[in-house]
């Protein structure tokens, strides 16, 4: 295994094509990342179908195959197509989708056409052009690769130079408008280099898959970052193992095409960001859900307990209440209901005696400052604009004791104004259970009679 | 039947049936999920050609349908777990189709099945593969897979029809009067799956896109009618069919890209040229009222 | 004892871990129009589409005359936000009303007669009859409203659920709409209308439930629609423009 990997790799000809596709997958993941932020994957998909006439034209007024006027036609019917799309949109009740689609096949089956008539004439046999569809790394040679490198290192320069720019206009077009960029510019700038991108991948993956090279590198990334400077590396990054495993499994197994290997392993990159990266991927996000539903549960049983206290304190009435009556307020499995009473009894927060439930007094603490919390976040989502300045991202914990004093000062008058505020102190708990004692003391009385009358 | 009619009527019927179905693609905004069906079904062929050893339509069918609806799964379950439904379709279709790919050369020793012949489809080969029934021969066996498809997506959409309609119209105000609009979102999507592998045969995976949304465009700009959308889409798709067999004929083409072409060539008309939303009307449209104006 | 056409209790619903309502309680009188206001991202909509069952709730229950709303359909009818169907529909203002009487015919069957005849009726009450055959992308944002009320109409139903239908409507749109609801009410329907302009509040509806992310409170307008309670409502985003006839209100963006 280790030795025909060595063998593998020292083949020159591998070494070749290794190097064509790592450039190609960084290219096509920086360049994806943008497309992928302005929600144009798919435009990609187009693009690169769209070549194909391109490329068959170009063979056709050139006469032999030339990677460099193959790549100059795949870039002028790309563009073409992209900008039919636009057209479709802006002048016509046709929506994007729709439109995309449209040009992608018609495009596609007029390069068919195309490739049918090349095949009649006297070259058309050797041309090759039937590789485009699928891409055929392998018979990439030397000279192929120096234009994929140059193309290449030159998309990766400019994107350099003007991320600032790209980076703003990606974002919010009418804020870099706003700040004078030329945005019709560097949009045509951003599909040019997109375009190109797609063009140098189209040799070793074809026009069908290429549209993987552009929305699979730069989706994984998106799970390991926010930001867009990291994205665009983490995609580049990922686009270049992919193409660098595609390649040498491809080259280890003989019989399988290295375009279609390259997406696969593109896509195993993206099943493992998706399940398994920090933060966004899956396992983190169902073990951050099961802890918050454990800390959720707990706290409702308090928050329960405390809001039924809350409403009969007035009445003066026992402050005591059996399982129905918090079931009653939340929706809860019993069993659920079971283990956390289970879990606060042992940690001494609730208390009960027969079937009626109440908090301790350290339990009507807690509950307390849990209530306090939770109608606080409340008062908060009600008046969200007021309070924009709190800048409280939806997947935050909210906590009363980050707030400053004056914004907290604030939230809590309205609280007040709602009535919202937690009516119960603490040390009225431990005043209940004095109360119970008495009556716990007065019902076994009860009991004891009870049993005797029988 | 002559050698060219019966590729006539191949082609017509593989213009109605997707003609009809682009309709409803193009007014759910689906055009790019019915894009990725079109390309997943090279696996569901190759997996029912591995599992069952036989090319028989009702294999391919069955394989295509799962795979289908497999695909229109997929993205739905990536989509609600975040990501966004481009790059989700992008990302499903890809790699389901490479996939399929890489089966068929890993098998291709076995499966007697060439991946140009899955995309741009054989259709002169049509009229030599006949069904025979007790030595009865009953002509193409591409043509009956694809009456037969027509007829079950034409009964679908004939029992389904106000329900379709509505779900794509508005789907809160379905829901709301109990209809349940996941169930016809997977129907369509089945309906698209097994269009797609009857058409597969004789005009490719890429081509059926082209008979799946620029027919349907092209209705879309002519009429406000949704009966009407239908029927021109049903009429273009034959048109493009017909259109696209004699210039095949004239320029020795292949004639399923040929049909696409034609078909790209009858929406740039009706782009240009309907009365109501082609560019020409809009524009005169512009210049009278400025000419009222001044 | 008669039962009341709405009922909610408890009801609450998040989307991920951000409460959108939090126990809302209430019951709705039968033969009343009601407003539903609150500020934007009140929930307003939420509870609407809560109460039709179209998004899942946390915790709660609906009633629509003491059942659950899935055996009560019929007796629902919904007018949803204009913007959010796609007007470009290659189908005509006859076609879209006929649509209310979808939930009526049931699996397999088309619109008949009757309910083209119903359609048309209601068409005419929005005062749209010449415009039936006409395709909806091509009516102005006034008559698709009143498309859309008219389907409602056509649904035939005995409580009424309508989310902003006064949104970009003119003027004489408007008027038709609150006479079309009074004519509602005086059959003893109920309706239920999410209305964001304070101005209009007490002239058009007899109840009011002021909402944000709970009930602030609910009952006859006059009792409820006070400078107290809008100001619990709205926070301190509400400037009051004193004038001699009545006091006017203008909530502050
Ligand atoms: N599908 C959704 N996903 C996440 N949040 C939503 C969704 N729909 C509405 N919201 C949020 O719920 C809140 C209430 O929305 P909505 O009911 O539309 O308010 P209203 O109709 O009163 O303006 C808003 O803060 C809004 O951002
Ligand atoms: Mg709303």
């Amino acid at each position: 295994m280790f030795y025909e990997l060595l063998s593998t790799l020292q083949d020159a000809n591998t070494q070749w094509v290794l190097l064509g596709t790592i450039l190609l997958g960084i290219a096509s993941g920086v360049l994806g990342s943008f497309a992928l932020l302005r929600k144009q994957s798919l435009i990609g998909d187009a693009m690169a179908h769209a070549a194909l006439p391109g490329i068959c034209l170009a063979f056709l007024l050139y006469g032999t195959k030339s990677i460099g006027w193959f790549l100059v036609g795949a870039a002028l019917s790309g563009l073409l197509a992209t900008y039919f799309i636009q057209v479709i949109i802006n002048h016509s009740r046709i929506k994007e989708d729709t439109a995309i689609g449209l040009v992608l096949s018609v495009f596609f089956g007029f390069g068919i056409v195309l490739l049918t008539k090349i095949a009649q004439t006297e070259n058309g046999n050797q041309s090759g052009l039937d590789d485009f569809i699928f891409g055929q790394a392998a018979s990439l040679v030397g000279n192929d690769v120096r234009v994929i490198s140059a193309i290449a290192i030159v998309l990766l320069l400019v994107t350099w130079l003007l991320f600032k720019e790209l980076k703003l206009f990606t974002f919010d077009r009418q804020f870099a408008k706003g700040i004078g960029l030329p945005t019709g510019l560097l949009n045509g700038l951003l599909m040019t280099l997109i375009v190109s991108a797609v063009v140098i991948g189209l040799q070793a993956v074809g026009v069908i898959l290429m549209a993987a090279m552009l929305i699979t590198p730069a989706i994984s990334a998106r799970y390991w970052t926010d930001r867009l400077d990291r994205m665009v590396i983490v995609a580049g990054t990922i686009g270049a193992l992919s193409g660098m495993l595609g390649t040498i499994l491809s080259s280890m197994a003989n019989r399988l095409p290295t375009g279609p290997v390259i997406v696969l392993a593109a896509t195993v990159i993206f099943l493992i960001s998706l399940i398994f990266a920090p933060h966004r991927g899956l396992v983190s996000k169902g073990l951050k859900l099961y802890r918050i539903r454990k800390i959720v549960a707990r706290e409702t049983v308090l928050q329960t307990l405390y809001d039924l206290s809350e409403e009969v304190s007035i009445t003066n009435k026992k402050i005591r209440f059996s399982k129905e009556a918090l079931l009653s307020r939340r929706k809860m499995t019993v069993r659920k209901l079971d283990s956390n009473l289970k879990r606060l009894q042992k940690e001494g927060y609730v208390h009960h005696i027969k079937d009626m439930w109440s908090l301790t007094e350290s339990g009507g603490s807690k509950a307390y400052e849990i209530v306090f919390n939770n109608r606080l976040f409340e008062i908060y989502t009600m008046y969200e604009m007021k309070f924009a300045s709190l800048q409280f991202a939806a997947n935050d914990v909210w906590d009363y004791r980050n707030i400053d004093s004056s914004t907290l000062k604030e939230l809590e008058q309205l609280m007040a104004i709602h009535e919202r505020t937690p009516k119960l102190a603490p040390k009225y708990f431990g005043k209940g259970e004095t109360f119970r004692k008495e009556n716990s003391s007065q019902s076994a009385k009860k009991r004891k009679k009870e049993v005797k009358s029988l | 039947m002559s050698y060219g009619a019966w590729i006539m009527l191949t082609g017509s019927l593989v213009g109605v049936s997707c003609g009809i179905i682009g309709c409803f693609l193009i007014l759910r905004k689906m055009a790019m999920l019915a894009d990725a069906i079109s390309h997943t079904v090279l696996l569901g062929i190759v997996l029912a050609y591995l599992v069952s050893h036989s090319l028989e339509g009702i294999y391919m069918l069955i394989g295509a349908g799962i795979i289908g609806l497999l695909t229109a799964f997929l993205v739905q379950v990536l989509h609600s777990s975040g990501v966004q439904s481009d790059a989700a379709i992008g990302v499903v279709f890809t790699s389901l189709f490479a996939f399929g790919v890489i089966l068929l050369s890993a098998f291709a020793g076995k499966v007697h099945l060439d991946v140009n012949h899955a995309l741009m489809g054989e259709i002169t080969f049509i009229p030599w593969n006949t069904l025979t029934i007790g030595g009865v021969d009953l002509g193409p066996s591409a043509v009956w897979m694809l009456g037969i498809v027509l007829i079950i997506n034409l009964i679908l959409i004939f029992l389904f029809y106000k329900e379709i309609k509505i779900s794509s119209f508005d789907p809160a105000m379905a829901t709301a009067i109990g209809i349940p609009v996941m169930f016809i979102h997977y129907l369509l999507m089945s309906m698209v799956s097994i269009t797609t592998v009857a058409s597969f045969d004789s005009v490719g995976a890429i081509l059926v896109v082209a008979m799946l949304i620029v027919p349907g465009a092209t209705a879309y700009l002519l009429t406000d009618k949704l009966l009407v959308m239908l029927l021109i889409s049903a009429v273009i798709g034959v048109l493009s069919a017909i259109g696209g067999y004699y210039a095949a004929l004239v320029w020795n083409i292949s004639i399923s890209g040929s049909m696409a072409s034609i078909a790209g060539l009858i929406f740039a008309t009706a782009f240009i040229l309907s009365p109501r939303h082609g560019l020409l009307s809009k524009l005169l449209a512009r210049k009278s009222i400025i000419s009222e104006r001044t | 004892m008669k039962m009341n056409p709405i009922q909610v209790s408890n009801l609450t619903v998040a989307y991920d871990r951000k409460p959108v309502l939090q126990e809302v309680t209430f019951q709705m009188p039968e033969g009343k129009l009601i407003g539903v206001v609150g500020p934007n991202g009140a929930g307003k909509s939420t509870l609407i589409k809560a109460i039709l069952g179209l998004i899942p709730t946390a915790s709660g229950s609906v009633e629509i005359y003491g059942k659950a709303y899935r055996t009560q359909r019929k007796l629902v009818g919904y007018v949803p936000q204009r913007g959010s169907v796609d007007w470009d529909f290659p189908t005509n203002a006859l076609d879209v009303v006929l649509m209310g009487r979808y939930g009526h015919i049931g699996w397999f069957r088309r619109p008949g007669k009757k309910d083209t005849a119903i359609a048309m009726q209601a068409l005419d009450k929005v005062g749209m009859k010449e415009y039936a055959g006409r395709q909806i992308s091509q009516l102005s944002g006034g008559q698709q409203q009143r498309v859309f009320l008219a389907r409602a109409l056509a649904q035939d139903a005995t409580v009424y659920f309508m989310d902003e239908p006064f949104v970009g409507v003119d003027a004489a749109t408007e008027k038709a709409i609150i006479s079309l609801l009074n004519e509602l009410k005086a059959q003893g329907k109920t309706v239920l209308v999410v209305h964001h302009d304070l101005q209009t509040v007490k002239e058009y509806f007899d109840w009011t439930l002021l909402l944000n992310k709970r009930k602030i409170a609910l009952g006859p307008t006059e009792e409820v629609f006070t400078v107290d309670h809008l100001q619990k409502t709205y926070g301190g985003r509400l400037a009051f423009l004193d004038t001699q006839v009545s006091p006017s209100y203008v909530v502050q963006p």
